[in-house]
C-alpha cells in the first residue's frame, strides 16, 4: 500500500517538476497521470509477465480504489471556501448561479449528446 | 474545574479539530445520502460542506483557519488526480477504439461549458472579472484557479464557481442525460467529467465502471485543451 502511495506521490513530483521547469500551463497532477499511464502502458509492452490485477506498483490498484471511491471527500475543505465569498455571491449571485446551473447542464447534455452520436458512428 | 477556554485554544491551534470535523461531517454526509436512497440529488458534498459551513458560523472559526487543518485532506486531491490513471489503464482496451470520438467530444464540449457560462454572465451584468472567473467554469479546482488568474480573474472565486458547477453537474447531470436519452456508458461518463470534472467523475465512478474511466478521461482531457486554448482564445477576443 505504501509503495502504491509512493508511485502516486513520484508521479506528481515529476509532473509539478516538470510543469514549473517547462513553465507548462498544465497542473503537475494532471502531467502526473500522463506519466502513470504512459508508464503502466510501457510496462505491458516490455514486462508483460507483471502481476495483472494490480497494476505497476504492489498496492497500487488498492490505494487508486480507496482514494477515488472517497473522491467526494476531498472536495469538502475546498467547498466550505464558499463562507469567504458570501458579499460577492450576494452582489452578482442572478448571473452566477445562472450561468454555473445552464452552462453545466447544456455542456453535459451536449457533450453526452456529441460522445453518443460520434462513438455510434466511429465504434 | 475544567478550562474550557484553554482547551479552545488548543482546538483552534492544531489540526486535530478541523481534519476530525472534516471526516465526520462527510461520514454524516454519506449517511444522509444513503438515507436519501441515493437519490442523484442528494449529494454526500453537498451535505458536509453545509454541516462545516455551518459550524463555522455558528462557532466564529475563520475559514482560514479551519483549512490549516482540512489542508490534509485538501493535499490529497493531487494523488487522487494522478491515480485517475488507473481506472484508465483497466479499461484502456474499452477506451483505445473510442478515443479520437471521445477527444472531439470532449473538446466541443469544454467550449460550450466556456461559452455559454461567459455569454450568460456577461448578459446579465457580471462584472469583467466575475465573468473572467466563470470561464473556466467546467475544469477541475486547480486547473481552473491557475487560467483564471492568467486571463484576469479572481482564483478565490473561480474555486466556488467550479465546485458549485461540480455539484450541479453531479447531482442534476444524470436526470439530464436521462432526459437526453444518453444511455451509452461511456458518453454518460464523458459528459459528466466534461461538464463536472472531479465531483462528476466520483458520481459516475460510484454507478458504473466503465462511466468511471470515460469520466476521468473526459475531466482529464477537458483540463488539457482548456488550459492549452482558454487563455489564447480569451486574448483574441479581449485584446
Amino acid at each position: 500500500m505504501i509503495q502504491g502511495l509512493a508511485t502516486l506521490l513520484c508521479c506528481q513530483f515529476v509532473g509539478e517538476v516538470l510543469a514549473r521547469a517547462l513553465h507548462l500551463p498544465v497542473p503537475g497532477p494532471v502531467i502526473g497521470m500522463a506519466l502513470l499511464f504512459a508508464g503502466l502502458l510501457l510496462r505491458d509492452q516490455f514486462w508483460p509477465g507483471a502481476p495483472r490485477p494490480d497494476p505497476g506498483a504492489p498496492g497500487l490498484g488498492q490505494v487508486a480504489d480507496t482514494l477515488l471511491g472517497n473522491l467526494g471527500l476531498l472536495f469538502v475543505p475546498a467547498g466550505v471556501g464558499v463562507v469567504v465569498y458570501g458579499p460577492q455571491l450576494a452582489r452578482s449571485w442572478a448571473p452566477l448561479s445562472l450561468a454555473i446551473v445552464a452552462g453545466t447542464l447544456l455542456c453535459i447534455a451536449f457533450t453526452g449528446r456529441v460522445a453518443q452520436a460520434l462513438m455510434r458512428r466511429f465504434g | 474545574m475544567i478550562d474550557l477556554a484553554q482547551i479552545w485554544v488548543y482546538l483552534a491551534r492544531d489540526p486535530l479539530a478541523a481534519l476530525t470535523a472534516t471526516l465526520l461531517a462527510w461520514m454524516a454526509g454519506l449517511k444522509l445520502a444513503a438515507l436519501c436512497r441515493w437519490h442523484p440529488a442528494a449529494n454526500p458534498v453537498v451535505f458536509a460542506v453545509a454541516i462545516l459551513v455551518a459550524l463555522l458560523l455558528v462557532s466564529g472559526v475563520e475559514y482560514r483557519a479551519y483549512f490549516e487543518g482540512a489542508q490534509f485532506v485538501h493535499f490529497l486531491l493531487g494523488p487522487a488526480t494522478v491515480a485517475l490513471a488507473v481506472p484508465l489503464y483497466r479499461q484502456w482496451g474499452h477506451v483505445r477504439a473510442s478515443a479520437p470520438a471521445a477527444l472531439l467530444a470532449v473538446v466541443s464540449g469544454g467550449a460550450v461549458a466556456a461559452g455559454v457560462g461567459v455569454a450568460l454572465g456577461w448578459a446579465f451584468g457580471a462584472s469583467p472579472a466575475v465573468v473572467a472567473s466563470l470561464a473556466p467554469r467546467s475544469v477541475t479546482t486547480p486547473v481552473a484557479m491557475g487560467i483564471a488568474e492568467q486571463i484576469g480573474g479572481l482564483p478565490g472565486l473561480t474555486a466556488t464557481v467550479v465546485l458549485a458547477s461540480g455539484v450541479v453537474g453531479a447531482t442534476l447531470g444524470p436526470l439530464v442525460l436521462n432526459a437526453a436519452r444518453i444511455r451509452d456508458w461511456r458518453a454518460r461518463g464523458l459528459a459528466m467529467g466534461t461538464a463536472a470534472h472531479g465531483l462528476g467523475t466520483a458520481r459516475a465512478i460510484s454507478v458504473n465502471t466503465t462511466a468511471g474511466a470515460f469520466s476521468g478521461l473526459g475531466m482529464g482531457l477537458n483540463a488539457l485543451a482548456t488550459a492549452l486554448l482558454l487563455p489564447l482564445v480569451w486574448r483574441f477576443f479581449a485584446g
